[in-house]
């Protein structure tokens, strides 16, 4: 069959063709290529203003645009204290500081860095528009979210006991008698660090017991005061913040807990507790006045200024008034700026590489 | 009387069996529909939230470009045409379009009307035609994307200003612009011909789609020719054993392995081992191939042993020796089978994202890629990205870079059933 026939040529030759080009696919590849374009890793609160700048430094200098990968901060700094090299990212992004031990180890990789504060990120504590606004402490905060908690009604010494509060009234009778909903951010979130360390741990200094148990037992303080009750009171609701502001939507007894950006785009159908008496606002948050908010960092690889070019001008235009500023384009995405001051002093800092030691 | 009587016995089971079978039809019938229904209700409610995203609002404007900004023959420097302040030129042009307003914060705010990327229009537009220099030219300039949800009426409006990403006065130079005919709504190109942005009127999928294609390439080229030699080898050449019992179990196996472990796989032994580029559409591309070879192989080994011994037979009577045959008679037979198999297996690669997170190609990456050692990402991890971001011109969007990559697979599929149709043979 002459139709066969020429397939079956087409076919011989097709396989040979395809084994030739996979080959020739291999060799291509292990031409190292010095890399000319910066690679950022890191915390995916600070995703959004990374990306920003790496646009805006793309779009406007000679350089190429930083490609920015969003891996959680934890996992940023562990690939950036991998080592020095063109196959390790140069700056990565947290929205908490680097710890000592992090800091140690990068250390032990002769990785000297400098460390950036861009700014503040409030951490909300959100339900809908049409539902009762929250006037929250922290301690009740801590009392609605913690798996263990002192015994109702002791005030020293006492007991921890399984979390009993069910509906907020219990907590407080000033709060509404709606059963306790809180979907917030799983434990991979930086924003779930954060959260237990300013809020829960925050709320737990009123509690005399927790207090005393620091100073006998610091690791299971640690324990206590960080550990987000499980029975059902609290749920993990992955790391997609759109869809909490959509589950809030659909349920009005619930309350979420994300960053401060996601209420400010959703302002239509969210609004935010008071915390401590404190409405987070924008400017609440910018004073310090609001309790639940951090810094948010990023950190810079000293080895790799000259082998990566434009990672000093990178810098510079994080840290121009035009991205960080008060009018800057971050402002824009939803970062809270420093001082006046302090931008000032982080910009000098920033520019003159100034190494940083823990 | 005993014959009849088993007669009405008779037709009574009948009857029952016919209601049996008619139950069955329907139940048949009901999944189907069910299935289709929802479906339907998916793909609807996506294309429908995906429309807004495939047009965008733009502002006409007269703009002055002044001989004093760049030279016609500079036009083709890119650091020249880096220096000019083009952004200042569209916001000034916005501007004298309000001279009643002198404040700073007004100006700011009509400033802010227009997309951050509003002056790459214009140079473009001088990039095009150098000669426009010097004169004054209406250019249709893209606008933020909030202003562009109010106008598409998905910002209500009658809320407080507190409520409402779009200021009062903001609202009220939209209105003005309008009533002047200024605006109006076009089919948004830059969707497929930018690459990703911060700003959702300016984000498009262009270095996402080159991403895929590149990645799918060497999936290709790496799945291909492995599994479809492993699959001869196995089918026709490899002698029946424990341990081909084995390595078969192992294949069917490997079929149903979740991909995040391909992804953690290719983490270990690509990127830490043999220090191969992260993100890169090399590495993904041989992590999806590690997925999609279970795939071809169990594809090919069907289609081999569905040619008819018949026709092995026949030609080895007259002559041609086992590899002959293999490759001169069964192999083309089997063609339209293994093609299929690739091509389902390659539609099934293409709509990963749990491997490539592993791998690094969930990132943000502007610059299209030029070859697979190029950073570069793929289309669901795009739409991934693009659906955690907390602007909300782009869950708009999001829906319809879903629509494109569904587009994308079902054209892979009919190119599937078109290759098995054309030269598929019945026995």
């Amino acid at each position: 069959m002459p139709e066969t026939k020429a397939f079956q040529l087409n076919f011989t030759k097709l396989i040979s063709n395809i084994f030739i080009a996979s080959f020739f696919l291999l060799g291509t590849t292990f031409v190292a290529s010095a890399r000319d374009q910066i690679v950022i890793v890191g915390s995916s609160t600070v995703f959004p203003f990374s990306t920003s700048v790496a646009e805006q430094f793309g779009r406007n200098t000679e350089f190429k645009t930083p490609i920015v990968e969003s891996t959680g901060s934890g996992g940023g700094l562990k690939l950036f204290c991998a080592g020095i090299g063109l196959e390790h990212p140069d700056v990565t992004n947290a929205s908490r500081r680097i710890k000592k031990s992090e800091f140690d180890n990068c250390q032990s990789k002769g990785i000297a860095m400098t460390e950036v504060v861009i700014g503040y990120d409030g951490i909300v504590v959100a339900n809908l528009k049409s539902a009762a606004t929250l006037n929250l402490s922290l301690k009740q905060i801590f009392m609605a979210t913690a798996a263990k908690v002192p015994a109702p009604g002791c005030e020293n010494d006492c007991a921890l006991v399984e979390n009993p509060y069910k509906m907020w009234s219990d907590i407080d009778p000033s709060l509404p008698a709606k059963k306790i909903e809180i979907l917030g951010p799983p434990p991979t979130s930086g924003t779930r660090d954060a959260f237990q360390e300013l809020a829960m741990q925050g709320g737990s200094k009123s509690f005399p017991t927790l207090n005393a148990l620091k100073k006998s037992n610091k690791s299971e303080w640690k324990r206590i005061v960080h550990t987000v009750r499980e029975d059902g009171g609290w749920i993990d609701s992955g790391e997609n913040d759109n869809l909490m502001v959509n589950k809030l939507i659909a349920n009005p007894d619930a309350v979420g807990v994300f960053g401060y950006s996601f209420l400010e785009q959703n302002a239509d159908k969210l609004k935010g507790s008071n915390v401590d008496g404190v409405a987070p606002t924008f400017e609440n948050i910018a004073d310090g006045k609001y309790n639940i908010s951090r810094s948010l960092y990023f950190y810079v690889k000293h080895a790799h200024i000259g082998t990566v070019p434009g990672i000093k001008e990178f810098v510079e235009e994080f840290t121009s008034e035009n991205a960080f500023g008060e009018e800057g384009y971050l402002i824009d995405k939803g970062l809270i700026p420093l001082f006046e001051e302090e931008r000032d002093a982080i910009r000098t800092q920033g520019v003159a590489l100034k190494k940083l030691e823990l | 009387m005993t014959d009849r009587s088993t007669q009405t016995a008779q037709s009574k089971h009948l009857k029952k069996r016919y209601r049996a079978e008619k139950r069955f039809k329907f139940f048949g019938l009901a999944a189907i529909c069910s299935a289709a229904g929802i479906l339907l209700v998916l793909i609807g409610g996506l294309t429908q939230m995906s429309i807004p995203a495939f047009t965008h609002h733009y502002v006409k404007l007269d703009i002055a470009i002044p001989e004093t900004t760049i030279q016609a023959e500079q036009v083709t420097d890119p650091v020249a045409m880096r220096k000019v302040n083009w952004r200042g030129m569209v916001r000034k042009a916005l501007r004298n379009e309000f001279p009643e307003v002198t404040d700073r914060s007004g100006k700011r705010a009509i400033g802010n009307l227009l997309s951050g990327g509003a002056g790459d229009a214009v140079r473009d537009k001088v990039l095009n035609d150098p000669t426009i220099i010097g004169s004054t030219v209406e250019v249709a300039l893209p606008l933020s994307d909030d202003v562009d949800l109010l106008l598409k009426g998905l910002i209500d409006r009658s809320l407080l200003e507190e409520n409402r990403v779009v200021s009062d006065r903001e609202l009220t130079f939209i209105d003005h612009l309008e009533a002047t005919g200024r605006i109006d709504r076009r089919i948004a190109w830059f969707l497929f011909t930018s690459g990703d942005s911060r700003e959702a009127e300016m984000a498009g999928l262009r270095s996402a789609a080159v991403g895929t294609l590149l990645t799918m390439l060497v999936t290709l080229l790496f799945s291909f020719p492995l599994g479809v030699m492993a699959a001869i080898y196995l089918e026709e050449i490899a002698p029946k054993n424990r341990l081909t019992d084995l390595i078969e179990v192992n294949i069917n196996n490997l079929a149903a392995v979740p991909s995040i472990v391909f992804g953690l796989l290719g983490l270990a032994v690509f990127i830490n081992f043999f220090h191969l580029p992260r993100s890169a559409p090399l590495v993904g591309g041989m992590v999806l191939a590690l997925m999609t070879l279970p795939t071809i192989i169990i594809a090919t080994r069907a289609a081999l042993a569905a040619v008819p011994p018949s026709i092995r037979e026949a030609a080895l009577g007259v002559g041609a020796s086992p590899i002959q045959v293999i490759f001169h008679h069964v192999l083309p037979l089997a063609m339209p089978g293994i093609l299929t198999g690739t091509i389902i297996g390659l539609a099934q690669a293409a709509g990963e994202t749990a491997p490539l997170l592993m791998i690094g190609m969930m990132a943000f990456i502007v610059d299209t890629p030029m070859w697979i050692n190029d950073k570069a990402t793929v289309l669901p991890a795009q739409i991934y990205m693009w659906a955690n971001n907390p602007e909300r011109a782009f869950q708009a969007k999001t829906a319809a870079g879903i629509i494109c990559l569904m587009v994308f697979l079902l054209l892979m599929n009919a190119l599937a059933i078109y290759l098995r149709k054309k030269y598929e043979k019945r026995w």
